[in-house]
C-alpha cells in the first residue's frame, strides 16, 4: 500500500463523514448552509470527525509502541492491562473525587494505567516461558483481574452502567465541548515520532540497546507514558476501541516492516482510515440509528485478528 | 587497551567469574575458550558493560567502564551476543544503519550513510541490503550483524559465540572476516568460541577459563597443547599438525 493511497482514502472518507447523519446536509449546501445546518456541522459532525481521526491515530500508535517495547506482536493496550487499569482509575476518580475536573480525573486514570502497564511489563520480564501467544494471554488475564475489581466496586456503588459505557466505545456522544481532551494526545504523538528510532532500537532488546549506548530504561519508560496517556485520553472521551492497537500495527508490519521511522506514519494513517471506515459503516448500516464503534471495530477487527493468527501459523509451518 | 583487574561476579552466592585479571593485546584476535559454565560469556558481558560486576575493575583506555558515558563507550567497544533472534522485520540496511546510532543519535548524516555503505560492501551484502532479516539464512543474518558492528566502527569488537548455529562454510567465512578486520583495519577482537580448532586456526592469543578462573593464557600454540587442554576440558585431546595448523582430534 502506498502512502498517497492511504492519504487519498482518508481524505475522501473524511469529507463523506461530514455529510452522513440524521440531519440531511449535502455537499451542495456547503455555501448556503442554514444556521441549523451550520450548528450541526460545528457542534457534532466536525468534532466527531476530529475525534475519530485522533483516536484512530492514537490507539494504533500506542499499540505499535507497545508491541515494539514488549517485543511481542500480540501485545497492545487491550492485552496488557492498560485499558483495564485506566478504567479502574476512572472509577476511583469518580468515587473518591466526584467533583474533580476532567483533567484531574484524567491524571488519576493515567496514574493507574501507567502503573498497570508497568506491572505487566515487569511481570513479563520475569516470565520464563515467553511464548508469543502466552504473553498476551497473561496480559488478558491480568486485565480481567483488574476488571473484576472495577466491576465489584462499580456494583457496590451502583455505577455498572457508566462502566459499561466506557467498555463500549462510541463516537455518537462526541460534541464540541466534550472531546477536546483528545488534543492532549497530539504532542505525545509528536514525541513518539521523534523517538521512533530509539523505540526501534529498544525493541531489539536491552543488550542490543546498551551496545549502541542507548538508555534502554529511559526509552521504555517514555514509551509507556505515551501509551498510558493516549489510552486514558481515548477511553475518557470515546471508550475502549478493541483490537485497534493490535491489528493496525500488524498489518503495517507486513508491508512496511518494523522500522518505526517508516512504519509510524503508515500506522497512524491506516489506524485513522480504519476507524473512520468502521464509523461510517456503523452509521449507515441501520440508518437512522447507529452501531457503536466498539462493536463494528470489534467484529471486523476480530476477523482480521483471526486471519493474522492463521497466517502466522502457516508461516511457521 | 582493555585491562581486567580482579573482576568477580556471583549469581546467588555461586561465583561465576572469580577474581579474573587479564590484559587484552591490541590488534589481535583473542579467543576465550573453556567448558560450559566456565564464565566466558559472563566475562565478555562484564567487559562490555552489559553486566554489572560485583568487584574489580575493567579499564578501557585507562578508564573504568562504569565511568565512561554509555554513548561514548559505544564508539569504543561493541558487542554482539549469541542470541540475535530478532523478531522484528528490518532490512539489512536498516540494521546496519543502527551501527551509526552512537554517532548520530538516529539522524544519520551523509558521512554516516557512507560508513553504512562501506560496511555493507565489506561484508558483501550489497545484493541483500534491501531484504528483511527474516528472509535471510542464519549465516547471512550473522554477516548483517557484523556489518552493523563494522559501521559502529569501534576499536574493540566483542563477539559471543559468533559461529553458533552456522555451518562450516559460513563459520569459515565469519572467521576470515574477523581476521581481515584485525589485519586490514587494526581492530582488536575478542570472541567466545567453543570449537578449539577454530580458535587454534584464527586467533593470536587464547584465554582458557574454567570454573570462573583463568586456567592458562598465552599465544595460541601454547594453549593448543594436549596437556593444557587435558587440564581445561578433562579429556584427552591429541594435537596433530596439519598444514601448519595445530588441530585437536577430540572426536573419539
Amino acid at each position: 500500500m502506498k502512502l498517497w493511497m492511504l492519504i487519498a482514502a482518508l481524505a475522501i472518507m473524511s469529507v463523506a463523514s461530514l455529510f452522513i447523519g440524521v440531519k440531511d446536509i449535502s455537499p451542495l449546501d456547503l455555501f448556503s448552509m442554514t444556521t441549523e445546518q451550520w450548528q450541526v456541522m460545528n457542534i457534532s459532525r466536525i468534532p466527531r470527525l476530529v475525534s475519530i481521526l485522533i483516536a484512530g491515530v492514537g490507539m494504533s500508535i500506542a499499540g505499535l509502541i507497545m508491541q515494539q517495547l514488549s517485543r511481542n506482536k500480540f501485545v497492545s493496550p487491550t492485552t496488557a492491562g492498560t485499558d483495564d487499569s485506566a478504567k479502574l482509575g476512572i472509577l476511583v476518580a469518580l468515587l473518591l473525587f466526584p467533583a474533580a475536573a476532567t483533567m484531574h480525573k484524567m491524571l488519576i486514570a493515567f496514574a493507574f494505567a501507567l502503573a498497570g502497564t508497568y506491572v505487566f511489563m515487569k511481570f513479563m520480564d520475569r516470565l520464563k516461558f515467553k511464548d508469543t501467544i502466552f504473553i498476551p494471554l497473561v496480559g488478558l488475564m491480568f486485565g480481567n483481574v483488574i476488571n473484576a475489581a472495577t466491576t465489584f466496586f462499580a456494583y457496590k456503588n451502583d455505577m455498572i452502567q457508566s462502566i459499561t459505557s466506557w467498555l463500549q466505545g462510541s463516537f455518537s456522544s462526541v460534541m464540541s465541548g466534550r472531546y477536546e481532551l483528545l488534543y492532549v494526545s497530539l504532542p505525545l504523538l509528536v514525541v513518539a515520532y521523534l523517538y521512533a528510532n530509539k523505540f526501534t532500537i529498544a525493541g531489539m532488546g536491552e543488550e542490543f540497546s546498551v551496545n549502541l549506548g542507548l538508555n534502554h530504561r529511559l526509552v521504555v519508560n517514555i514509551g509507556l507514558v505515551i501509551v498510558a496517556l493516549v489510552s486514558v485520553v481515548v477511553i475518557l472521551t470515546i471508550g475502549t476501541i478493541p483490537f485497534l492497537g493490535l491489528i493496525i500495527p500488524n498489518i503495517v508490519t507486513l508491508y512496511v516492516g518494523d522500522n518505526l521511522r517508516k512504519s509510524l506514519v503508515h500506522t497512524a494513517l491506516l489506524g485513522a482510515a480504519f476507524v473512520l471506515a468502521c464509523d461510517i459503516l456503523g452509521r449507515v448500516i441501520i440508518y437512522p440509528y447507529e452501531v457503536p464503534i466498539g462493536l463494528t471495530v470489534g467484529v471486523i477487527g476480530s476477523v482480521v485478528f483471526l486471519y493474522l493468527l492463521m497466517r502466522r501459523k502457516a508461516y511457521e509451518a | 587497551m582493555i585491562e581486567v583487574k580482579g573482576v568477580s561476579k556471583a549469581y546467588g552466592g555461586k561465583p561465576v567469574v572469580d577474581n579474573v585479571s587479564l590484559t587484552i593485546r591490541e590488534g589481535c584476535v583473542t579467543s576465550f575458550i573453556g567448558p560450559n559454565g566456565a564464565g566466558k560469556s559472563t566475562l565478555l558481558s562484564i567487559i562490555s558493560r552489559l553486566l554489572q560486576k560485583d568487584g574489580g575493575e575493567v579499564l578501557i583506555d585507562g578508564r573504568d567502564v562504569a565511568q565512561w558515558k554509555s554513548t561514548e563507550l559505544a564508539k569504543k567497544i561493541s558487542i554482539l551476543k549469541q542470541s540475535n533472534h530478532v523478531n522484528l522485520r528490518l532490512t539489512v540496511r536498516e540494521l546496519v544503519s543502527f551501527g551509526r546510532f552512537p554517532y548520530s543519535q538516529g539522524k544519520l548524516t551523509k558521512e554516516d550513510w557512507s560508513k553504512v555503505d562501506e560496511a555493507i560492501a565489506y561484508m558483501d551484502l550489497s545484493d541483500l541490503q534491501h531484504k528483511f532479516l527474516d528472509q535471510l539464512s542464519g549465516g547471512q543474518n550473522q554477516r548483517a550483524f557484523i556489518a552493523m558492528v563494522i559501521a559502529q566502527n569501534t576499536d574493540y569488537i566483542l563477539l559471543d559465540e559468533p559461529l553458533n548455529n552456522l555451518d562450516m562454510k559460513h563459520s569459515v567465512q565469519i572467521m576470515k572476516v574477523l581476521r581481515r578486520l584485525t589485519e586490514e583495519l587494526g581492530k582488536t577482537i575478542i570472541i567466545v568460541i567453543h570449537d578449539i580448532n577454530f580458535a587454534s586456526c584464527y586467533s593470536d592469543y587464547i584465554v582458557a577459563l574454567k570454573d570462573g578462573r583463568i586456567v592458562k593464557e598465552g599465544p595460541t600454540e601454547t594453549i593448543i597443547d594436549s596437556a593444557v587442554l587435558q587440564h581445561i576440558y578433562d579429556m584427552d585431546i591429541p594435537i596433530e599438525l596439519i598444514n601448519g595448523n595445530r588441530i585437536g582430534v577430540y572426536f573419539k
